[in-house]
C-alpha cells in the first residue's frame, strides 16, 4: 500500500471508508423507509391488515438466526485481532451458514406468499382475512372495505425492502466466503484483523437493517 | 532537477487504463468529461437554432425536441456538471494540496472512472438509439406510465453514474481525514479542500436517495407496481420529494467545487491572504447542510401544503447567507489588493458576477408568490443556467487555466486565454439574460413553438449561444496546442502558495520528492512582493 505511511493509517482509512459506505447505505434504505412511512401514515388500516398476512413467527426465527450470525461475526473479528487464523475461519464459516439459513427461510416465506397470490402485479389478490386470527373484532373492517391498491402497496414495499435486504445478504455471504479463504491462505499481511473488522461492519449493518425491517413490516398490528 | 520520473512519462494505453495514480485518473476524467460537455453543448446549439423562430422548423417534430432537451439536461447534469470539478481538479489536486502521496483508495478511484464511463456510454447509446422525452427530472407519472421512450435505460445510466459520484466522495472524505501531511491541521487546509469536503458529504448523503428513486421509477415502469401511480394507490408527489431531496443538494455538488476554485484563484491574483478564511470554510459546510433542507422549493405548485411551502421558502432564503458570505469575502480580498487580470482571474471575476446574478434571482424564485408567477418559465431556465453554467463552468475553465501549468508543465498563450474568458462572459450573458425577460413575460420552458412576440429575445439568445460556443471551443484548441511545447512552466508560475506548487510541474509519480511538513498558515501572500512576482510569472508565460 504505497499511499499509506503505516498500518495504523491504513486501518483508520479502511474503517472510516466502510463507515462512510454504510452511511450511503442508510440513505439508500432511507428513501424506501421514507416512502413506507408516508404510505403507512396515510393508509393505516390497509397496512395493518396487509401486515397480518405476514408470518411474524417466521420473521422472529429469522431475526434470531441473523443475530446469531452477527455474534459469530463478532467472534471472528476478535479471533482475527488475536491472530488465531483457524478460529477466524471457523467463525466466518459459521457466519456464512447462519446467513444462508436466513436466506433459505426467507425464500420459503416468499414461496408461501406466492402461493397466496400476494406478489404485486396482475395476479395479486387481496386475501380474505384469516391468515392470522387478529382480523376479527378489530374495528370490524373487512377485506372488502379496504382499498386494494393501498393493500397492494404494502406488499410492494415489503418485497422491495426485504428483497433489497436479501440482496445485501447475498453480497455479504459472498464477501465473507472470500475473506475466509484469504485468511486461510494467509493472503493478508498480518492476520487480516483490519480486513475482517471492515467486513464485519458491513455484516452488522445488514443485520441492523433487518432489526428495523422486522417490526416495521411484521409487527405493525400484532396484539397479544 | 528531478531524479524521479514525472507522472506523464509512460505513454502506453495500458499504463493509462490501469493506472491508480490520482493525477492520471483526473486526466482520464478530463478527457471523457470534455467529450460529454461538447455532446451536451451540441444538443443545446440545435435547441437554440430551433427556438430562433416561433415555428418548429429545424427538428420537424415536438418529440424530437423533447428528446433533445432531455439529453442536453441528462448529459450536462449527470455526466458533466456533477463530476466536472471534483473528478478532474479534485482528483488531481486534493492529495497534492494536503501533502499526500495519493488518495486513500487509489483502486477505488480508478473504479469510479470505469463506473462513470459505463453510465456515460449508456447515456450516449440512448442518445443514438431512441432518446428519452421526460426531461432530466423523470417526473412521474409521465415517465412511468405514458412516455414510450427509453426511460428504464436512462434510469440505469443515472443509477450507475451515481455510484461513481459516491465512490469519489467517499474517497475524498477518507483522504482528508487520514492522509494529511504533518502540520496540515484542519484550519490550515486550503479552502479548495474544505469545499470538496463539503461537496463530498453531499454526494455521500444525497446520491443514494437518487439511486433508490430512479430504481423505483424503473421498477414501476417494468412491473406497474404502483408506487407513484395514483390509480394503483401510489402518489406522484412522493417521487418529487425523493427526487429533489437529491437533486436540490446536487446543485451544491455543482457549485461548491466552483467556489472552491474561486477561493484559490482570488487570493493568488490579488496577492493578499484570503479575507475571512474560517468564514469561507464554515460557509461551505453551512451550504452543504442547508442544501438538504430546501428541496420543497421545487414543489411550490405541486400541491404540497401551504405551510410546507412557507417553511421551504424561508429556509431557501437562508441559503443565501453562506453564499453571500463567500462573495463578500472574495471581493474584500480583492479590495486594496494588487489584482492581476490574468486568464484565471478573468474567469473568476466572471464567476462572481454571474453567480451573483444567479443567486439574486434565486431569492426571487424562493419567494412563494413570485415563484408561482414564473414557475416553469424561462426565468427558471435562466436562473439555473446562471448558477450552474455561469458558476460551475466559469470556475471549471478558470481552474483548468490556473492549474494547467501544474498538470502539464506547459503555459498556454495568455492573450488567447484572456480573449476566451471575455468571449465566454459576453456570450453567456447574451444567451441567458434575455431568457430572464422571456420568462418574466411568460414564455414557458420545454416548449417547441412559441408566440411570435417572443422572437426578438429568442434570436438574441441564439446569437449569444453561438458566441458562447466559440468561447468554449477556443480553450480546447489552444490548450491542446500548448502540449506541443516543452514543459517549461516551472513549479510555480503564479507565485502561489499551497503545497501543490512546491513540487515539480508536472508532479512526480508520488507527488513530492520529500514529504512536506506544513508550518505556515494558508494563503500567505504578501502584497509587497507582488510586482517582482508578476514579472517572474510573465517571464515564465512568455518562455
Amino acid at each position: 500500500m504505497p499511499q499509506f505511511d503505516d498500518v495504523h493509517q491504513q486501518a483508520y482509512s479502511s474503517t472510516l471508508g466502510m463507515w462512510l459506505f454504510l452511511v450511503t447505505e442508510v440513505m439508500f434504505f432511507g428513501g424506501l423507509i421514507a416512502a413506507y412511512t408516508v404510505y403507512r401514515a396515510r393508509w393505516p388500516e390497509e397496512f395493518a391488515a396487509a401486515s397480518r398476512h405476514l408470518l411474524w413467527p417466521v420473521g422472529f426465527v429469522n431475526t434470531i438466526v441473523l443475530l446469531g450470525s452477527s455474534l459469530a461475526m463478532a467472534l471472528a473479528v476478535r479471533a482475527a485481532h488475536l491472530g488465531r487464523d483457524r478460529e477466524t475461519v471457523r467463525w466466518l464459516v459459521a457466519t456464512m451458514v447462519l446467513g444462508t439459513a436466513f436466506l433459505g427461510i426467507k425464500a420459503t416465506e416468499y414461496y408461501i406468499d406466492y402461493r397466496e397470490n400476494l406478489i404485486p402485479g396482475a395476479s395479486f389478490r387481496v386475501p380474505a382475512e384469516g391468515h392470522g386470527e387478529a382480523g376479527a373484532g378489530h374495528g370490524g373492517e373487512t377485506a372488502a372495505s379496504l382499498d386494494p391498491g393501498h393493500f397492494q402497496m404494502f406488499f410492494v414495499l415489503y418485497f422491495f425492502m426485504t428483497g433489497l435486504h436479501a440482496f445485501h445478504m447475498i453480497v455479504g455471504i459472498t464477501l465473507v466466503g472470500i475473506f475466509a479463504y484469504l485468511v486461510r491462505t494467509k493472503w493478508f499481511s498480518g492476520h487480516g484483523g483490519t480486513q475482517v473488522e471492515v467486513i464485519g461492519l458491513y455484516w452488522h449493518f445488514v443485520d441492523v437493517v433487518w432489526v428495523f425491517l422486522y417490526p416495521l413490516l411484521y409487527l405493525i398490528d400484532i396484539r397479544p | 532537477m528531478s531524479n524521479e520520473e514525472d507522472y506523464l512519462q509512460e505513454y502506453t494505453l495500458r499504463s493509462w487504463l490501469l493506472t491508480t495514480d490520482h493525477k492520471r485518473v483526473g486526466l482520464l476524467y478530463m478527457a471523457s468529461i470534455t467529450l460529454f460537455f461538447f455532446v451536451g453543448g451540441a444538443a443545446a446549439t440545435v435547441m437554440r437554432l430551433e427556438l430562433m423562430t416561433p415555428k418548429g422548423d429545424v427538428l420537424g417534430s415536438p418529440d424530437a425536441y423533447n428528446r433533445l432537451f432531455t439529453m442536453h439536461g441528462v448529459i450536462m447534469i449527470f455526466f458533466f456538471l456533477v463530476p466536472s470539478i471534483p473528478a478532474v481538479l479534485g482528483n488531481f489536486l486534493l492529495p497534492l494540496m494536503i501533502g499526500a502521496r495519493d488518495l486513500a483508495f487509489p483502486k477505488l478511484n480508478l473504479l469510479s472512472w470505469y463506473v462513470y464511463m459505463t453510465g456515460g456510454l449508456i447515456g450516449i447509446w440512448i442518445l443514438l438509439f431512441g432518446g428519452v422525452d421526460t426531461g432530466w427530472t423523470f417526473y412521474t407519472p409521465f415517465s412511468t406510465m405514458f412516455s414510450n421512450t427509453m426511460v428504464v435505460t436512462a434510469a440505469l445510466a443515472v443509477f450507475i453514474t451515481g455510484f461513481s459520484s459516491i465512490l469519489t466522495g467517499l474517497n475524498f472524505i477518507v483522504t482528508v481525514h487520514t492522509m494529511r501531511a504533518p502540520g496540515m491541521t484542519w484550519f490550515r487546509l486550503p479552502l479548495f479542500v474544505w469545499s470538496h469536503y463539503a461537496t463530498s458529504l453531499v454526494m455521500v448523503l444525497g446520491t443514494p436517495v437518487l439511486a433508490i428513486t430512479v430504481m423505483l421509477v424503473a421498477l414501476e415502469r417494468l412491473f406497474h407496481i404502483g408506487i407513484f401511480d395514483p390509480k394503483l394507490g401510489g402518489d406522484p408527489i412522493l417521487f418529487q420529494h425523493l427526487f429533489w431531496f437529491y437533486s436540490h443538494p446536487a446543485v451544491y455538488i455543482m457549485v461548491l467545487p466552483g467556489m472552491a476554485v474561486i477561493s484559490e484563484i482570488v487570493p493568488c491574483f490579488s496577492r493578499r491572504p484570503i479575507f475571512g478564511y474560517r468564514f469561507i470554510a464554515g460557509s461551505s459546510m453551512a451550504i452543504a447542510i442547508f442544501g438538504f433542507l430546501v428541496w420543497g422549493h421545487h414543489m411550490f405548485v405541486s400541491g404540497q401544503s401551504m405551510y410546507a411551502g412557507m417553511v421551504f421558502s424561508i429556509i431557501s432564503f437562508l441559503v443565501a447567507i453562506p453564499s453571500a458570505i463567500k462573495v463578500f469575502n472574495w471581493t474584500t480580498t480583492m479590495y486594496k489588493g494588487a489584482v492581476w487580470l490574468d486568464t484565471p482571474m478573468l474567469y473568476a471575476l466572471g464567476f462572481i458576477g454571474l453567480f451573483t446574478i444567479g443567486g439574486l434571482t434565486g431569492l426571487m424564485l424562493a419567494s412563494l408568490g413570485v415563484d408561482v408567477h414564473v414557475h416553469d418559465t424561462y426565468f427558471v431556465v435562466a436562473h439555473f443556467h446562471y448558477i450552474m453554467v455561469g458558476g460551475a463552468v466559469m470556475a471549471y475553465l478558470g481552474g483548468i487555466h490556473f492549474w494547467w501549468p501544474k498538470m502539464t508543465g506547459r503555459m498556454y498563450p495568455e492573450i488567447w486565454g484572456k480573449l476566451s474568458a471575455l468571449i465566454v462572459f459576453v456570450g453567456f450573458n447574451l444567451t441567458f439574460f434575455p431568457q430572464f425577460i422571456l420568462g418574466y413575460l411568460g414564455m414557458p420552458r420545454r416548449y417547441y413553438e412559441y408566440s411570435p412576440e417572443f422572437q426578438v429575445l429568442n434570436v438574441m439568445s441564439t446569437a449569444g449561444a453561438s458566441i458562447l460556443a466559440v468561447g468554449y471551443v477556443m480553450p480546447l484548441v489552444y490548450l491542446l496546442l500548448s502540449l506541443r511545447q516543452p514543459a517549461y512552466a516551472g513549479p510555480n508560475p503564479w507565485g502561489a502558495t499551497g503545497l501543490e506548487w512546491q513540487t515539480d510541474s508536472p508532479p512526480p509519480v508520488h507527488n513530492f520528492h520529500d514529504m512536506p511538513v506544513v508550518t505556515a498558515e494558508p494563503y500567505d501572500y504578501s502584497p509587497e512582493a507582488f510586482q517582482e512576482e508578476h514579472d517572474h510569472a510573465v517571464s515564465h508565460a512568455s518562455r
